[in-house]
């Protein structure tokens, strides 16, 4: 997928979450569904099921208007996070130019999260993608829960965060660290565009 | 009765962004070269977007190129009312002449030009004044040329032949910009987030954008307290409908929960646009810093009149490599370019016009181009070399034309001039006219122009077209030798004989050898004027007549050769003596038979050359009916048909009555 499109001036970003499930995933795009104007967003699709967990994958465009002279938009996308649904998180991950790893901060899903991160480089593999080529950001999602249950960032980043990608602290339930992940993973990403040309 | 320029609308006081680069570049470009970049300039956008602040910023900045250039900006409706106040007053001619003296002609608005008949010719008159005299227009109106209503086609052709340039709607980034000058400018200062809240709003034109600021600056004088961004968006009514309809109920939970605990509504708005703001500057940084680039060179490039297809195609690139090389490259190309063309044009004015030197892409044509005219000027069109001399079969049917040809190449425009060279199609005319040709071509400095007359009248046509009939003439003066083939076409043709003629008089004077082919002597010919006639009839008109046995056996001989066939005498005699009113004739018949043998896989003999010339069954069919014949075969038309009993070559009725008398 052609991220920038001279001919059309077109920007378009795919960015992906991605990360075990229940690590808050779908929150952090309706957080953003929530705070971006109208007219700025598309329809967010949502496929749940009863117990609100993403059957399918959640699907949030955002139009950011005319930049530089180019119709940007960022297309937001989650995976559903439990194992079963592999061949889902393969198809979502096809094309993406981001992805942003939401792990859950519980000390108790460190392992949930350490075989999620293993399945995104594997799947990204059968794309011929190798991971450390890939703009990806880190999100430790529910740093508001009590201090004895959580693992602090550092420590996951020791844990998890092998390549020493940005990464951020998050609530994603009440919007703190959504955006500056937003903002880390599309500078990455954008910084494709400068890659390629000398500036 | 014309506005003044408003002194505070200059090219300083002009935020430039994507949207309006492009116009801005333009305008720029007119006010450094005044009547020769892009006649006329126009601009059009929507409202409030900058049309008469550009308009005005290019009179400044022209006058302060050449002060003393005459410089009008007026709106069409002050033009209309000029228009009218003349005619009242009887000045209708004062009026033109005072708008034909400026210098740059602005004019504001021109889409009011709807159902104006008079003004359309009005203004048509105009601008093919000013631009004949090389004067600038810069026009602006709402819509382009074409969309204009009612508008006269002769004028939309006009003002859309120079550049037609649009400014569009600013980006986030050139509103924050023109909100810091605009404040700036105010001497009102705001807090951090404030300008940048204003500019997210997208406000449909800079006019509006104003309008918001001011209330804004009005707001912090009378309550004399910075305000915030908050505040801003409610004095402005811009606040994030707070209800705004979200379709899965977890979704509500989460917002209900996010406006708890976070900093308030307002901060979410803020959130999105700051992240908008972070995108746009780190869009903005890769992408438009190499293509402002390339456009702008090829803006500049393309203003100048050269071809920039390979900037377009950087443009079409993803991420091309190298854009500053690239860049450097194409203007190297162009500089070499115009040093040909300067070069070219002390030799030869009219050939530094051709494209090659407008276009990096033939560059090497280019320098070919100017090689060949350093070299003595691009010649005219010279004889093919498939006609040779050597190839053409003499016999007693063409010696007259062969010795008269003979003599020529011995005396070059001094025995026979002009030759005429008369006979039917497919006799050899235009064989013998190119061997002509290519004989004196062989001589030390000679310039043979040797063409189709058709070809010549068609050069002189497109030089007419191409305004360079100088040119053209000089081309053909400079030539040694002129050869046209079948110049009973320029009948009807006047120009075309109105040049042959003063060219022939001036070759025959310097004893340049003319060669003419004709179906017919030229005397029978029709539709060409006496004076050419006679020049015609006045050298030696020589007949090719039809093909003898010595001509088409010379012929055969080598065609059959050439079709690497081993001739049996019996073909060669056979062929010879068959009737044939043209060479082309006889040659059609040999590629028959060739051609049969090649398909049937047998050797070529006289036998396959009478089976497939006569039509006779093949010999398979023959045998099929099993009847034995005496070679005489009744066809069924009832005429006999013996393929030995038939005479080909009739003896002169002359000599048969002579032999009918013994």
């Amino acid at each position: 997928m052609s991220l920038v499109n001279f001919t059309t001036r077109e920007i378009t970003c795919k960015i992906v979450y991605y990360g075990p499930g229940r690590s808050g995933k779908t929150t952090n795009l309706h957080y953003i569904y929530g705070r971006v104007p109208d007219s700025r967003r598309g329809r967010m699709v949502s496929l749940a099921t009863q117990t609100d967990r993403t059957l399918f994958f959640d699907f949030l465009p955002i139009d950011l208007g005319q930049i530089s002279g180019f119709a940007t938009r960022f297309q937001l996308y989650t995976v559903p996070g439990q194992v079963y649904y592999n061949a889902t998180r393969r198809l979502v991950l096809q094309g993406a130019d981001g992805v942003v790893f939401v792990a859950d901060s519980q000390a108790r899903q460190l392992d949930e999260n350490l075989e999620s991160l293993q399945n995104l480089q594997g799947n990204l593999l059968e794309h011929g993608v190798d991971i450390r080529t890939v703009a990806l950001v880190m999100q430790y999602n529910k740093q508001d829960l009590p201090r004895e249950l959580i693992l602090s960032a550092a420590d996951l980043d020791d844990a998890l965060n092998f390549r020493a990608v940005p990464s951020f602290g998050a609530d994603a339930l009440h919007g703190h660290g959504v955006f500056e992940t937003l903002k880390g993973i599309s500078e990455l990403v954008l910084k494709k565009l400068a890659a390629g040309s000398p500036a | 009765m014309t506005s003044a320029l408003n002194p505070k609308y200059s090219f300083d006081t002009f935020v430039v962004g994507a949207a309006n680069r492009l116009a801005v570049t333009a305008g720029r470009t007119v006010t450094a070269n005044p009547g020769t970049a892009y006649n006329p300039l126009f601009i059009y956008s929507g409202s409030g977007l900058g049309k008469t602040h550009l308009l005005m910023a290019i009179g400044h900045a022209a006058k302060k190129v050449a002060p003393a250039l005459n410089i009008e900006y007026l709106t069409l409706d002050e033009y209309v009312e000029a228009f009218h106040a003349a005619i009242a007053a009887g000045q209708g001619d004062v009026f033109r002449r005072r708008f034909q003296n400026v210098d740059v002609l602005l004019v504001d608005d021109v889409q009011f030009l709807t159902n104006r008949k008079e003004m359309q010719s009005e203004l048509l008159r105009l601008t093919e004044a000013l631009q004949t005299a090389g004067r600038q227009m810069v026009l602006t109106s709402d819509r382009p040329p074409a969309e204009i209503g009612d508008l006269d086609e002769r004028l939309i052709s006009r003002l859309s032949g120079g550049l037609v340039v649009d400014i569009g709607v600013p980006d986030y980034e050139t509103r924050v910009a023109i909100l810091r000058r605009k404040a700036d400018e105010r001497g009102a200062k705001f807090e951090r987030g404030v300008l940048e809240t204003v500019a997210g709003a997208e406000f449909g034109n800079v006019r509006e954008l104003m309008g918001a600021l001011n209330r804004l600056v009005a707001f912090q004088a009378v309550n004399d307290a910075s305000i915030n961004a908050e505040t801003a968006k409610q004095l402005l009514g811009l606040s994030v409908p707070a209800g705004a309809g979200v379709a899965a109920g977890a979704a509500a939970a989460v917002r209900g929960a996010g406006g708890a605990g976070g900093a308030g509504g307002g901060a979410g708005g803020d959130e999105s646009g700051a992240f908008l703001a972070h995108v746009t500057v780190t869009v903005g940084k890769a992408v438009e810093a190499w293509r402002a680039r390339v456009a702008e060179a090829m803006l500049r490039w393309e203003g100048e009149g050269y071809r920039t297809q390979r900037l377009e195609a950087l443009l079409k690139q993803d991420a091309p490599a190298a854009v500053d090389e690239a860049i450097a490259d194409f203007a190297q190309d162009v500089e070499r370019l115009k040093e040909l063309e300067a070069e070219v044009a002390q030799l030869d004015p009219q050939a530094a016009g051709q494209s090659v030197f407008r276009d990096p892409e033939r560059l090497g044509e280019a320098e070919e181009a100017a090689a060949k005219v350093r070299g003595g000027a691009a010649p005219p069109p010279g004889p093919s070399a498939a006609f040779p001399l050597a190839a053409f079969a003499v016999g007693p049917s063409n010696q007259v034309a062969v010795s008269a040809v003979q003599a020529v190449l011995e005396h070059p425009g001094k025995k026979y001039n002009p030759l005429v060279l008369v006979g039917k199609s497919g006799h050899g005319k235009t064989h013998l006219l190119h061997a002509i040709g290519l004989e004196l071509a062989h001589k030390r400095r000679a310039v043979v122009a040797c063409l189709s007359t058709q070809a010549f009248i068609d050069e002189l046509i497109a030089a007419i077209d191409g305004n360079r009939v100088d040119w053209w003439r000089a081309r053909y003066r400079r030539a040694t030798a002129l050869l046209l083939d079948d110049i009973h076409l320029i009948a009807g043709k006047e120009r075309t004989q109105e040049e042959l003629f003063n060219l022939f008089n001036l070759l025959q004077d310097k004893e340049r050898q003319l060669v003419f082919t004709a179906p017919a002597a030229p005397n029978t010919l029709q539709g060409i004027e006496e004076r050419i006639v006679s020049r015609l009839e006045g050298g030696l008109v020589a007949e090719l007549k039809e093909p003898d046995r010595d001509v088409k056996r010379a012929v055969l001989e080598r065609m059959l050769g050439l079709q690497k066939v081993t001739p049996e005498p019996a073909l060669i005699d056979y062929l010879a003596d068959r009737p044939a009113d043209s060479v082309r004739t006889l040659m059609g018949a040999v590629q028959r038979v060739v051609g049969a043998a090649a398909a049937q896989d047998v050797p070529v003999t006289a036998g396959l050359a009478r089976e497939v010339l006569e039509g006779s069954a093949p010999r398979d069919a023959r045998r099929s009916t099993g009847l034995r014949t005496s070679g005489i075969v009744v066809s069924s038309l009832g005429g006999v048909k013996s393929r030995e009993k038939m005479v080909w070559d009739w003896t002169d009725p002359a000599d048969r009555v002579i032999e009918e008398f013994r």
